[in-house]
């Protein structure tokens, strides 16, 4: 549950903390974002970074431009604003959709997840396929996506020894949270698939395929060829996201 | 004509492009980047009449040996470190030409670790996400995404017509020294609720080492532990340059340059912007001590240390969108501005322009601004 009123938290001469809540969950980070767009829409005198997270905001500013209590007001009034508006207008997010084809070798850990959790690897795929997951915030490298939702029925362990390379796209479960690593990199995640889209590519604008506050879907991809295909397109610049607007 | 600016005989253990880095792909999880010391950064790009946030080399422990392609305006700020104009010592924190053809070398620090080679013009990289900055871990921005190496070509930008504004002669005596024990100021917060008193009382009165394992991304602090009040993971959040945080060891780690853009360890307090210069000069097996000031008082420190820059380069960074004007004498000059436009300035006359974003033309056709060709700005 949110705050009843955010508190506002010291981080030093250059920056400042709108926390929301203490929590993890669509309410408290719904409150984020929509702070986080006003801001950046506003333009306030001499903010340069807004950061939107789980449950807070931090916003930096240039101290040469602007003091603590100068920004601090500017975004005291924007939440008055906010908490005006009515309910519908703020929940406007997209939802997009990352094909992923599972099990393989593309998912080489599907057999443990389904056995780890006494279901079937079909099941996985369901169980993984249903839910609408929510973007919390992105992190730890560029265009990783901090997905909330993930089935009880698929916690998995990480693996006590992390691979060295995990390709691009790999689709991974790691307790109770599930990812994609948008570029190839050692970890310890579950992985269960792989998804043929660019996740991120500073040369792309915008650069990020996903951005915090919106939803994702997977959907599964029939076979390799099908897979090919979509890679394909991603690399001549074709593929457009599939993507669908969020009740 | 050609605006390569130097060649790189030979690049130093560890040089990277950077400006004052890139905000506004957090949102994305790009990391900020940019200068560690920004005050040496911003006082070099001063000294040679760019904006302060100027693309500039930083250079780590040593600097780089460098062939100049052309005649090159060049100030080196921060780590003290021997600076050699083909053979010829030259001092730090003044602007001097490098001519066509020569040699310049930077030796290895000898106070501080971190060093700024600003370039009239700035370094002209291609701006990757709205910044110049290098972000080694991706690959991307700076210098083709990397290090400099033997042999790669580094041009100048185009120099921007009335950047700055010459305030006073420049004072080299205010040039900072860094030393070996550095007493650094925090304000405490975002997250200092998540430590006993006791904590906090260890953080604000020991003496912690700075360990090897620091680097552009974060700064590993070892000494007394600090204590916990209960979990040492939170709900991750976005940290700033100079967040304190401190993991279930109890032992700090200052985030620097290239930390990632979010966390999940409490932060106790943030190093005040004017002495995070201190903690990027750090060297392995220096001392520091931390000492809490209010925000308040982090802001005024922050006014005197500007006034400190303004001092040290004698030249301050003109407000974008502001007029001001340009007086020629001898030959004739064309200025352009950002959209094109040509006004041409007959031999000993003075026009209002309006905004910074200026080249001069000489009558030779050449693109050249220097602040001591007697093209001089005034309000």
């Amino acid at each position: 549950m949110p705050y009843p009123v955010p508190r506002f938290l010291n981080a030093g001469d250059e920056a400042i903390v709108v926390e929301f809540g203490n929590d993890i969950s669509l309410e408290t980070n719904g409150q984020v974002h929509a702070l986080a767009e006003a801001a950046e829409d506003a333009v306030i005198e001499g903010v340069i970074g807004v950061v939107p997270s789980y449950r807070s905001a931090l916003v930096q500013y240039d101290s040469m431009r602007t003091t603590q209590t100068e920004v601090r007001e500017a975004l005291e009034s924007l939440l008055e604003e906010l908490s005006r508006q009515p309910e519908d207008d703020k929940e406007r997010s997209s939802v997009v959709h990352v094909p992923v084809l599972y099990g393989g070798d593309f998912g080489p850990d599907i057999d443990f997840v389904a056995e780890h959790n006494g279901i079937s690897v079909e099941e996985v795929v369901t169980l993984h396929t249903e839910p609408l997951y929510p973007v919390y915030m992105m992190g730890f490298s560029p265009g990783f996506p901090y997905l909330g939702g993930l089935s009880e029925r698929l916690v998995t362990p990480r693996m006590q020894t992390p691979r060295v390379e995990i390709p691009a796209g790999s689709v991974g479960i790691a307790e109770a949270q599930t990812g994609v690593y948008p570029v190839a990199s050692p970890g310890g995640w579950r992985l269960i698939g792989r998804t043929p889209l660019s996740f991120f590519d500073h040369k792309r604008t915008p650069p990020s395929l996903l951005d915090a506050g919106d939803f994702v879907r997977f959907t599964p991809l029939q076979d390799e060829a099908e897979y090919e295909g979509i890679a394909e397109q991603v690399k001549s610049g074709e593929y457009a996201p599939v993507t669908e607007a969020r009740e | 004509m050609t605006r390569d600016a130097f060649k790189v005989e030979s690049p130093g253990p560890l040089t990277t492009v950077q400006d004052l880095g890139r905000y506004v792909y957090q949102r994305f999880g790009v990391p900020v980047s940019g200068a560690m010391d920004r005050f040496a950064l911003r006082a070099g790009n001063l000294l040679v009449g760019n904006r302060a946030g100027a693309a500039a080399l930083e250079f780590t422990l040593a600097g780089p040996s460098l062939l100049a392609l052309r005649t090159c305006r060049v100030a080196v700020t921060g780590a003290e470190a021997p600076v050699e104009l083909d053979g010829a010592p030259v001092p730090q924190w003044q602007a001097f030409e490098a001519p066509e053809g020569s040699t310049l070398k930077l030796g290895a620090a000898t106070d501080g670790l971190r060093g700024y080679l600003c370039l009239g013009g700035g370094i002209d990289v291609p701006s990757v996400l709205g910044s110049r900055s290098t972000y080694l871990k991706s690959g991307f921005g700076g210098h083709e995404g990397r290090a400099l190496r033997e042999g790669d070509v580094l041009r100048a930008g185009r120099p921007q017509l009335g950047s700055v504004v010459k305030q006073d002669e420049p004072d080299p005596a205010y040039a900072p020294y860094y030393g070996i024990e550095h007493e650094v100021r925090v304000v405490l917060g975002p997250q200092h609720d998540a430590f006993t008193d006791e904590g906090k009382f260890t953080l604000l009165n020991s003496l912690y080492t700075v360990s090897p394992q620091s680097d552009r991304v974060g700064y590993r602090l070892v000494g007394p532990t600090v204590e916990h009040s209960g979990s040492s993971d939170i709900v991750s959040d976005g940290a700033p340059m100079g967040a304190v945080q401190v993991p279930g060891d109890g032992q700090p780690i200052v985030l620097m340059a290239d930390r990632g853009v979010t966390g999940g360890y409490p932060k106790i307090a943030t190093v005040i912007s004017a002495d995070l210069p201190l903690i990027a000069q750090a060297r392995p097996d220096d001392s520091v001590r931390f000492r809490a000031v209010t925000v308040e008082e982090a802001e005024e420190i922050r006014w005197e240390q500007e006034a400190v820059l303004l001092a040290l380069t004698g030249f301050a960074e003109r407000p974008s969108g502001s007029s001001y004007s340009v007086t020629v004498g001898g030959a004739a000059y064309e200025v352009v501005d950002s959209n094109g436009r040509h006004l041409s300035l007959p031999p000993d006359s003075t026009r209002q322009v309006e905004s910074a974003a200026h080249a001069v033309r000489t009558s030779t056709g050449e693109f050249e601004f220097d602040l001591e060709l007697g093209l001089r700005t005034s309000e």
